[in-house]
């Protein structure tokens, strides 16, 4: 057990300064307009819950809503499965291993405008291999043109922008499996099917449920990449939420709904992160109380 | 009458099967280069060894000494670089654990998480078609023996560290024909209190299976209670094999004098000067073959504590030496003493008249089960068997 | 039966790893064509092999400026994201106190935050304090997400250096902060590599902020790239260059802590 030391808050200062000063002065901020109207810089009401009810019936803000969920599902349903396959797949020793594991994580160091930029390309039909290769099959496919190309587009792009993240996490929860199992299982006639039912999927739980929740908060907030790609279109087939506020608050300066749509954003986001910790507490104790293996 | 006896297995008296064993017999060597040449690249240096059937056997040695790989080796979960293993005269060496019917036992409990304490159980089985109420039987059996029917229907997972290891040797015993079980330093994660508990257990299964059994340890205590016969092993090299009391009194390598016995043995650099054996410039008489001292010239004297006594000043088989330090372990006070360079330890009895810090006294150390080491800390020479009592 | 698992994974992987460096791939296959090339012929490998577009932007202030930008400010907020959170992520792995976990809780919560949701608040706090399109308004503004995961994977790598070693040093004199600088930090360096990676990653690779906070000094090159698409008569080739320019970095610090990667992510904090 860790000592108690109060004197510890000293190592602790400078951190809660600087998160301090980029998080609760801005969330102080948006507080305040969310619960005013702002007429002018110099006349302020203070309107209460008018804007969160307001948020709440907006039309637009419920189709970006949908959409939102919609994709975040979607993209987990794909990334879970392909990230496990991925990391089953991949060597675990040797230079092999290091040169697999380079080429995967490539996906996960470049910026997230460039990776809209490289689709973008890459989806063209005139310039882009991927758009090429669909034309020339007969498609008619146009990410710009069609709601329903520009989704698999957006799909696509954060597969195979994303599926690494959880491919990686998996590598390193299987890495993690003592051999011993293996043999056991060997020893027991066990089946590749058992031994990935039985002992790789269970090991593999608590990582898991790491990466489900990580990509789900983080493609609940996705960005960059489908405004750089679709910029939202066409039309707004492909607006999720992050988009949605940052036109409202940017573009159109409606401060008040756009503070109170935030603040209802972030207090889902805390939600699922309060769902994350507790999850990962749990798994912490666990494999520390587990029947002495590691 | 203890359920036991009455599966005790008819194939042993019976015709035996293809899966049966007999004894098994190594002769080999293992590397892991490609081409070995001096003894530090091999981690198994050729040996050959027979395990017989039935046999309850330890392998007993320091961290890296090879114990493990060579338990690998007889289960089938590496094969030797050279050489062969064979069950009953058949060659299995490329042979998989499976194929051998090894069961084996790890370090840690390797369970099935999700599935109940008997399901575990029953998964060797299930894995090769057997009918399900032959299953049910058999797990039954098994838990009964391991003393785990109170929980069969509970998860694997929640359990204890003990219990769990009884699982993962049940999952080896369940199987009818299963030729031999290997345990891999088993009793390492298990509480202290629980482990003379299991220790018990794994005997009593062996009497009443009569199975071989293969046990690695680092731990002597272990290994010289389970085993019928002890193999030493250090450094990719096995020693010496041999029961509990043959080590204890004739070690063939100052590296089985020393890990056997707590403390382990003394040993002294002596040569011999014609007349007799010379330690420290006094010289001894000993009972043992001074041919083959004579041969040597150099050599060294090896006591275990135990057979180290006090002596009358002047006796021909005693050194001189001054007292360091004395301990009262309890069941016997460890003395410490020097004689010019060396440190000799002798065990004496609690209720003796033990001499003090500086005192100046004389141990008898050339007695009856003193041994001599030549020049490659092999036995040379060593005074008529003793009768081998204990300490 | 072996091998046919083996072959089955093999292919596998290897239609895996084409689909993710195809497009990577196309990009760099773009960066060294010409943009008349690009849109009039469709062709895998250029045929017309140029190193114009590179040359463009290794000559365009407005170009090279932006990768310098970035690095200045990536550089800026990984060092004091480190020197930040060292210190408290060995005191959330040594000692419990008051609100200890509620803080740690707290520090988590800013690392999933909605960068839109900060956007206009931090565009007028920034404003206010006179650090509009500076180097270090953008580093300061990553420090949001980057401290606590600094913390979070440091506190994971501390944990696993056992307690006995830090009152081993209090028993032979060393005073904090030559035991925290000679003894401990040598002990984490690995955990001391993947916090620094993520850290550069991160920061690196986001736009909102950086956009938002900068219009010309410290225009960071993602500003720069987007840019460019708003314009029309989009020049592909240099915009193809600058994209393989913005993962030479990454791919170079991935090649030096690759070893510690599955480390990094087996603590299961990312």
């Amino acid at each position: 057990m860790k000592p108690v030391n109060q004197k510890a808050w000293l190592l602790i200062v400078p951190v809660v300064l600087c998160v301090a000063f980029s998080a609760i002065l801005p969330l102080m901020t948006v507080v305040n307009y969310s619960v005013q109207d702002i007429i002018s810089p110099e006349r302020r009401v203070f309107v209460g819950t008018e804007w969160f009810k307001a948020v709440m019936r907006d039309e637009d803000l419920q189709g970006a809503l949908l959409r939102q969920i919609t994709f975040s599902f979607a993209v987990l349903l794909v990334e879970i499965p392909l990230g496990i396959a991925l990391a089953l797949s991949m060597p675990a020793t040797g230079w092999r291993s290091s040169a697999v594991l380079v080429l995967v994580a490539i996906s996960l160091l470049i910026p997230w405008n460039v990776v809209g930029t490289i689709w973008q390309i890459f989806g063209r039909v005139d310039i882009g291999l991927m758009g090429a290769a669909l034309a020339a099959l007969g498609f008619d496919y146009s990410y710009t043109g069609h709601a329903s190309d520009a989704w698999f587009t957006v799909l696509l792009m954060d597969v195979w922008h994303w599926t690494p993240l959880v491919a990686l996490l998996c590598f390193a929860g299987l890495r993690a499996i003592p051999d011993a199992y293996y043999q056991a299982a060997s020893i027991d006639g066990a089946s590749k099917f058992a031994v990935f039912r039985y002992i790789q999927l269970p090991k593999l739980r608590g990582v898991l449920m790491i990466a489900v929740l990580l990509r789900f908060m983080d493609s609940f907030m996705i960005y960059t990449e489908p405004f750089v790609l679709t910029g939202g279109g066409p039309g707004n087939a492909t607006t999720f939420l992050s988009q949605y506020l940052t036109q409202k608050a940017v573009g159109q300066f409606d401060l008040g709904p756009a503070a109170a749509f935030s603040l209802i954003y972030f207090l889902i986001i805390l939600l699922l992160c309060f769902i994350l910790y507790n999850w990962m507490q749990r798994v912490g104790t666990a494999d520390k109380t587990g029947a002495g293996h590691g | 009458m203890p359920p036991a006896t009455c599966w005790s297995r008819p194939s042993r008296t019976a015709a035996r099967g293809a899966t049966d064993v007999a004894r098994i017999a190594l002769d080999l060597a293992h590397s892991y280069q490609r081409n070995p040449k001096r003894d530090e690249d091999y981690a198994l240096l050729p040996l050959r060894m027979t395990f017989e059937d039935g046999g309850a056997y330890a392998l007993l040695g320091p961290s890296g000494c090879g114990k493990t790989t060579l338990l690998n080796i007889v289960s089938g979960l590496v094969a030797p670089s050279q050489g062969t293993v064979t069950f009953d005269g058949r060659d299995v060496t490329r042979q998989s654990p499976q194929q051998r019917n090894i069961a084996q036992v790890f370090q840690f409990p390797v369970i099935y998480d999700t599935m109940t304490v008997a399901e575990n159980l029953a998964f060797p089985l299930r894995n090769r078609g057997v009918p399900e109420d032959r299953i049910r039987q058999r797990v039954g059996q098994v838990a009964e023996m391991l003393e785990l029917t109170g929980q069969l229907n509970s998860r694997a997972s929640g359990l204890a560290a003990d219990a769990k290891q009884k699982i993962s040797l049940g999952r080896g015993l369940v199987r009818e024909d299963v030729s031999a079980v290997l345990f891999d330093e088993p009793l390492t994660v298990i509480d202290p209190h629980l482990k003379w508990q299991l220790r018990r257990k794994l005997k009593q299964i062996h009497q009443e299976l009569a199975l071989t059994l293969i046990y690695v340890t680092h731990d002597q205590v272990e290994a010289l209670t389970f085993a019928q016969q002890v193999v030493v092993m250090t450094r990719g090299r096995a020693v010496q094999v041999g029961s509990a009391s043959e080590l204890f009194e004739r070690p063939r390598h100052t590296f089985v004098g020393n890990f056997i016995g707590s403390p382990g043995m003394n040993f002294l650099p002596a040569r011999w000067n014609g007349h007799g054996i010379e330690i420290a410039g006094h010289t001894l008489q000993g009972t043992a073959d001074t041919a083959a001292l004579s041969a040597a010239g150099e050599f060294t004297l090896g006591v275990r504590p135990e057979y180290v006594s006090l002596a009358l000043a002047g006796d021909p088989a005693a050194l001189p030496a001054e007292v360091v330090q004395r301990q009262d372990v309890g069941t016997y006070w460890l003395l410490t003493a020097r004689c010019g360079e060396a440190l000799l330890r002798a065990r004496l009895a609690p209720d003796s008249s033990v001499p003090r810090v500086g005192d100046q006294v004389w141990l008898r150390v050339a007695g009856a089960q003193t041994c001599y080491y030549g020049a490659n800390d092999e036995l040379i020479a060593s005074a008529d068997r003793g009768t081998g009592v204990l300490a | 039966m072996d091998e046919r698992r083996f072959r089955k994974r093999t292919v596998f992987l290897g239609l895996y790893l084409a689909f993710a460096i195809l497009p990577v791939y196309w990009m760099v296959n773009m960066s060294f064509k010409t943009n008349e090339e690009i849109l009039g012929l469709f062709s895998l490998w250029p045929r017309d092999f140029t190193l114009d577009n590179y040359r463009v932007i290794f000559t365009d202030v407005s170009w090279y400026s932006g990768y310098i930008n970035s690095l200045i400010y990536v550089a800026i907020n990984t060092v004091v994201s480190l020197l930040v959170a060292l210190p408290a992520a060995y005191a959330f792995s040594r000692y419990s106190f008051l609100g200890d976990k509620h803080v740690f809780f707290w520090l988590l919560t800013n690392r999933m935050t909605p960068p839109a949701v900060f956007l206009l608040p931090f565009f007028q706090l920034y404003t206010t304090l006179g650090l509009m399109d500076t180097h270090i308004a953008v580093a300061l503004a990553h420090l949001l997400f980057n401290v606590p995961l600094a913390v979070w994977i440091l506190e994971g790598f501390m944990s696993g250096i056992p307690r006995e070693i830090d009152e081993t040093a209090y028993i032979d004199g060393y005073s904090f902060p030559r035991f925290f600088l000679t003894i401990f930090i040598p002990l984490i360096k690995a955990g001391v590599g993947v916090a620094a990676f993520f850290c550069f990653m991160f920061s690196w690779v986001e736009l909102l902020m950086a956009r938002t906070l900068t219009s010309v000094n410290a225009k960071p090159i993602v500003a720069v790239m987007t840019r460019t698409i708003s314009a029309s008569g989009m020049d592909w080739g240099v915009l193809a260059a600058a994209g393989v320019l913005t993962i030479v970095p990454g791919a170079i610090v991935i090649w030096f802590v690759r070893d510690y990667i599955a480390k990094g992510f087996a603590m299961g904090r990312v």
